[in-house]
């Protein structure tokens, strides 16, 4: 790859020692030799298997539970319900001061989706911990479930979680994420055209090749050690140390080694329950997701609905952007409120507009709560934005290119969220682009620069 | 549960183990035998993670039986190395990205063994059919391809 040095050619260093420059990576030598030590490397003497046992319908109450014959299964070693979890409810972005608390470790007297938690049972093999599961009896009343986020949000829609009170996340500023610029209904009226789209995405799973899990090793001294493939380390250590009502010196965290995790493993869930078992039973404990687990329990990218409203004029300035974003959460928070709230910031695009309304609602349904996935909240969005900014192009006859280059933001620019644009280069990313893929642009774009404005 | 013992050759070295019956080969070497290069990522045939050779060829050690594997030869990825000094198809995923979190890599690396054993100057098809049973979630198979003809090239200079 060429590096063109006529771009910024006044703020550009040209005497670095690393940057362009191969370095071998610190951990291959260990892969490619097999040595590198994942956390299910680790093989500890009398080590239990944790299996879950898991709720089979979207939305019920627990009438009853029942693990007595699971008990008697040869090899079963403890078994643990909502009880015995110190501090039950939890949500993982509490540490930046997120509420509420919204989701169980191990379900209390309801489940809101198919797969989530509700009895933990420790066996000598891995086999005896399924069978035993197999064993346990729970008595579910079956409610009313939503799984759509335009039914969830109507009057009347069954309530998916009490913590909220209502099917969506409360921002301090209300209902939604809002971004107000300009006067958008003002622009929709003096442009020359109006096109409304919605676009929509299913969840997506990350299939991490290792599937999620800790192994947990009881250190005598009322200290725990857990080897973790968590991609959040301090996440996990200070969820944990709350769930567990724990100091955090009581807990040691080895991690680092992931065998791919694309945001998959930044939620909380196999470490606090792991080690919950290690220290009511006194011995080391492996809770590893089977690949069905994987692919069943573990959050996934949220699904979204997007609607935009464009304003453009026939020269091709894009004059008024509304946006409405729906993010699906599933039945609890982890991280889509903020996912919500980045597309919120994200919708305006990299281009300026006058006249800018934007709403992002994180919305729950009884569905498998959905959390942290490669720039969850705004890659969704770009996708919707972009396809959008072809369509705009061909409504007014032009260039998609080109069309981009009219709207690109620039050095100076007043954002729609009122932050002035610094280092943009985008038109520069965009010559290079059209000069890659051989796409031809007027001469006038090709003369254009991100930080001269006019030029 | 039957015990049942086993013997097997193991990267050069000999090994007798008593283990259940039905225990799986890749259960046997990573959690009785301590080689921990063998990776489970699905347990089912389809990732291919946990590839190993047995007796010349390429085998999923979680589909087969520790037992029927009495008298085998087996290598795995840990026994590629002599004293020190990386097998070239290291040397090349190394050198040329083709590992990210590396959890495929062992399995790729015992895939791309086995081609290079019966077909030393692999045609990029064939290389491309010899790694379609492993899953990579993070390199993309492109810089893997890359690895596998570059140390197919270098094999075959050293051979010349
Ligand atoms: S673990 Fe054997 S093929 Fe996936
Ligand atoms: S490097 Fe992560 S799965 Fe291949």
């Amino acid at each position: 790859m060429e590096l063109r040095k006529s771009y910024f050619a006044d703020v550009r260093k040209d005497d670095l020692h690393e940057i362009g420059q191969p370095r071998p990576r610190s951990d291959s030598p260990g892969h490619v030799t097999g040595k590198t030590a994942f956390f299910a490397d680790r093989n500890f003497p009398g080590m239990l298997h944790l299996k879950m046992v898991r709720s089979p319908h979207h939305h019920a109450r627990i009438r009853s539970i029942d693990t007595s014959e699971a008990e008697k299964h040869p090899g079963v070693v403890k078994i643990l319900t909502a009880k015995d979890v110190p501090h039950n409810v939890y949500t993982i972005l509490i540490l930046i001061q997120i509420g509420p608390e919204d989701e169980t470790v191990l379900a209390d007297g309801k489940v809101r989706w198919k797969g989530e938690a509700v009895v933990a049972v420790l066996a000598e093999t891995e086999r005896a911990a399924q069978e035993a599961a197999a064993k346990v009896k729970v008595d579910y009343e079956v409610l009313p479930a939503v799984f759509d986020m335009e039914e969830a949000l109507k009057p009347g829609a069954p309530l998916v979680n009490e913590y909220h009170g209502q099917n969506y996340y409360l921002y301090d500023s209300g209902e939604c994420r809002k971004v107000r610029f300009g006067d958008v209904e003002a622009g929709f009226a003096g442009a020359d055209h109006v096109l409304e789209q919605s676009y929509q995405s299913s969840p997506i799973e990350h299939a991490p090749t290792e599937t999620t899990g800790c192994v947990v090793m009881p250190e005598g001294n009322d200290r725990f050690t857990c080897y973790t493939n968590t991609q959040a380390m301090f996440f996990t250590l200070d969820n944990t140390s709350i769930i567990l009502q724990m100091p955090g010196s009581k807990l040691h965290f080895v991690g680092g080694t992931v065998g791919g995790g694309f945001g998959g493993k930044v939620d909380v869930i196999v470490e606090p329950i792991a080690i919950l078992g290690a220290k009511l039973t006194g011995r080391p404990v492996c809770f590893i997701y089977s690949r069905e687990e994987e692919m069943q329990i573990s959050s996934p990218r949220a699904a979204e609905k997007v609607v935009i409203k464009d304003g453009v004029m026939k020269d091709g300035r894009i004059v008024a952007r509304k946006v409405t974003g729906y993010t699906d959460a599933g039945a609890y928070s982890r991280h889509s409120p903020y996912g919500a709230q980045k597309g919120a910031g994200h919708y305006p695009g990299p281009y300026t507009i006058p006249n800018v309304w934007i709403d992002t609602y994180c919305v729950y349904t009884n569905r498998t709560p959905s959390s942290a996935m490669r720039g969850f909240g705004v890659t969704i969005g770009d996708f919707a934005l972009e396809v959008q900014m072809d369509k705009l192009a061909r409504l007014i006859g032009m260039d998609p290119l080109e069309f981009r280059f009219i709207n690109a933001y620039r050095d100076g620019d007043m954002k729609a969220h009122r932050q002035p644009t610094e280092g943009a280069a985008l038109i520069e990313c965009m010559q290079e682009a059209s000069r890659a893929a051989n796409w031809p642009v007027a001469e006038k774009y090709l003369a254009m620069s991100s930080y001269v404005k006019g030029a | 549960m039957a015990k049942v013992p086993v013997q097997f050759t193991l990267n050069g070295s000999e090994k007798a183990e008593f283990v259940d019956s039905g225990t799986t080969l890749l259960h046997a070497l990573r959690d009785k035998i301590g080689d921990t290069s063998p990776k489970g990522g699905c347990h089912q045939g389809t990732c291919g993670a946990c590839s190993v050779i047995i007796d010349g060829e390429l085998r999923l050690s979680c589909l087969t039986l520790a037992e029927t594997c009495n008298g085998a030869t087996i290598s795995t990825t840990s026994g590629l190395s002599e004293s020190g000094v990386l097998h070239p198809l290291q040397r090349a995923f190394l050198d040329t990205f083709a590992t990210q979190c590396g959890f495929c890599t062992p399995g790729m690396i015992m895939a791309a063994k086995v081609l290079l054993d019966h077909t030393p100057n692999p045609s990029r098809d064939e290389v491309i059919e010899a790694l379609s049973g492993n899953i990579c979630r993070c390199t993309g198979y492109e810089p893997i391809i890359q690895a596998v003809l570059t140390a197919a090239r270098s094999n075959s200079q050293n051979a010349a």
